[in-house]
């Protein structure tokens, strides 16, 4: 399986890294998304600080549907979804290799738009610990749960409409845990800042364990039935 | 003789209409099996269903041992088929789209330059994006990886389709060595002037049923074959 995970990972990453779908339109549209909000917020910047992890969550939320729709684009044309079926690499590993492409993607993305609610919103980070991990928890269960519902609306004609319909409420804990995580960590709540005994650090990592395990186990009937 | 596919009257509904209507088909190892029939005759739907990748409504079908409906997934990685897609990836070069290949299906990169320069992949072109390749040339590249990948068996979707004379001589030549070295191909094809010289034998399919098959080249050398085929009416020889 993981040896499977590393060959799916490593081609999805060399396809962006030659294509740059997701550097070159994905993350623009997402500081486009801090930079809108940051006009229609005003110029003051206390409102602007205070809406900035929510306003960073939504970000990455709308841009891990695109990353994730970006990751099975790849298998339509041509044929290759039957191509990566026939293949015979195990789908626990498929699932993994492709959450860990996006995964990372996203990782990028969030540094740069980390950046950005710094320079942007005004913000100052007390917990860099914090913030890292509940970004890491976040994102490996956006991708793991993206992937999955990816998968899912793989076959489908009404894919593209489809999945951001079935992944966006399920992501929802993600988005209200990690805003309330970054609060915390920003100075911005009464959270236990640094610690990722933080309750809502724990549920982004509990939501990432049940997304990671869920996938390995029902990611090869999700595949064989779309 | 063991037999590498048999199908017993294997129906297949895909969408309102059946693809497959009681096919009933046996193909013995190392033989060469050419498809024949109109469009929407059930050609593709026998290979697809042989690669595991569409699933039986009814009926019985066993590939190379493994049973379609309980194996189907340990099948794959014993199957290489062709289809209409080339099933590569434009991003990735030549040479990436066969070693992930041949990767995927856990197979040795031994055979991979052999592969790549017998279907006249080298130099240049194997740092190419398969995505500014022609279209005979993306079919050269998906055969390269079946060469590589060296399934025992071969599931060919008009694999003459967008080659020229060069590659199709080369085809040829390399159905004719991977059948002696013992692995079976059953192929699909509108070109009888090409494929027929290929096979042991054809088989014809209408409205998704067997309706026929002849002996073309070899298969009545092998009289164990022969009385094992005629078991079953796919293998019953007409001609």
């Amino acid at each position: 399986m993981w040896r499977d995970t590393v060959l799916v990972a490593g081609k999805d990453l060399r396809i962006e890294l030659r294509s740059r779908v997701v550097m070159h339109q994905v993350v623009p549209v997402a500081v486009l998304m801090l930079v809108l909000f940051a006009f229609a917020l005003g110029p003051d910047r206390a409102p602007m600080a205070q809406a900035a992890p929510g306003l960073f969550w939504v970000a990455v939320l709308f841009a891990s549907v695109l990353a994730v729709q970006r990751s099975f684009a790849l298998e339509a044309p041509d044929g290759a979804r039957d191509g990566l079926r026939l293949s015979g690499l195990d789908p626990a590993g498929v699932f993994l290799g492709k959450t860990a492409a996006v995964a990372l993607q996203l990782v990028v993305l969030e540094v740069v738009l980390t950046a950005g609610v710094v320079v942007l919103y005004g913000s100052h980070v007390r917990s860099y610990g914090s913030i890292v991990v509940a970004a890491l928890a976040g994102t490996a269960g956006l991708a793991a749960a993206g992937t999955l519902y990816g998968a899912l609306a793989a076959g489908l004609r009404v894919r593209e409409t489809l999945l951001p319909f079935l992944f966006l409420p399920v992501a929802a804990p993600v988005l209200l845990a990690g805003t309330r995580a970054w609060q915390a960590a920003l100075g911005l709540g009464a959270g236990n800042v640094g610690s990722a005994g933080d309750p809502w650090v724990r549920l982004l990592l509990v939501f990432a364990a049940v997304y990671l395990a869920l996938g390995v186990v029902i990611f090869g009937p999700l595949q064989e039935a779309s | 003789m063991a037999l590498a596919v048999l199908l017993r009257t294997a129906v297949c509904v895909t969408g309102r209409f059946p693809a497959l209507a009681g096919v009933d088909l046996a193909v013995a190892q190392g033989e060469v099996v050419v498809l024949e029939g109109p469009n929407g005759a059930g050609k593709t739907s026998v290979l697809r269903v042989c690669a595991g990748l569409l699933a039986l409504s009814s009926g019985h079908g066993t590939v190379l041992g493994c049973d379609l409906r309980r194996d189907a997934a340990a099948l794959r990685r014993r199957v290489g088929m062709l289809g209409h897609g080339s099933a590569l990836y434009d991003d990735l070069t030549v040479v990436e789209n066969v070693r992930f290949g041949a990767r995927a299906a856990g197979a040795e990169l031994s055979n991979l330059e052999g592969a790549l320069d017998r279907l006249e992949l080298g130099g240049r072109v194997r740092r190419t994006p398969v995505g500014r390749l022609s279209a005979g040339q993306r079919r050269r590249v998906a055969l390269a990886v079946l060469l590589t990948r060296r399934p025992e068996l071969w599931l060919l979707d008009e694999p003459h389709a967008g080659l020229d004379a060069g590659a199709r001589t080369t085809l040829g030549e390399i159905v004719a060595e991977v059948v002696a070295e013992g692995a079976t191909v059953l192929l699909a094809s509108h070109e009888p002037e090409v494929s027929w010289p290929l096979a042991d034998r054809v088989v014809s399919l209408v409205g998704g049923r067997v309706i026929g098959a002849r002996d073309v080249r070899r298969v009545s050398r092998r009289a164990g074959a022969s009385d094992e085929l005629r078991a079953v009416p796919g293998g019953v020889h007409v001609a």
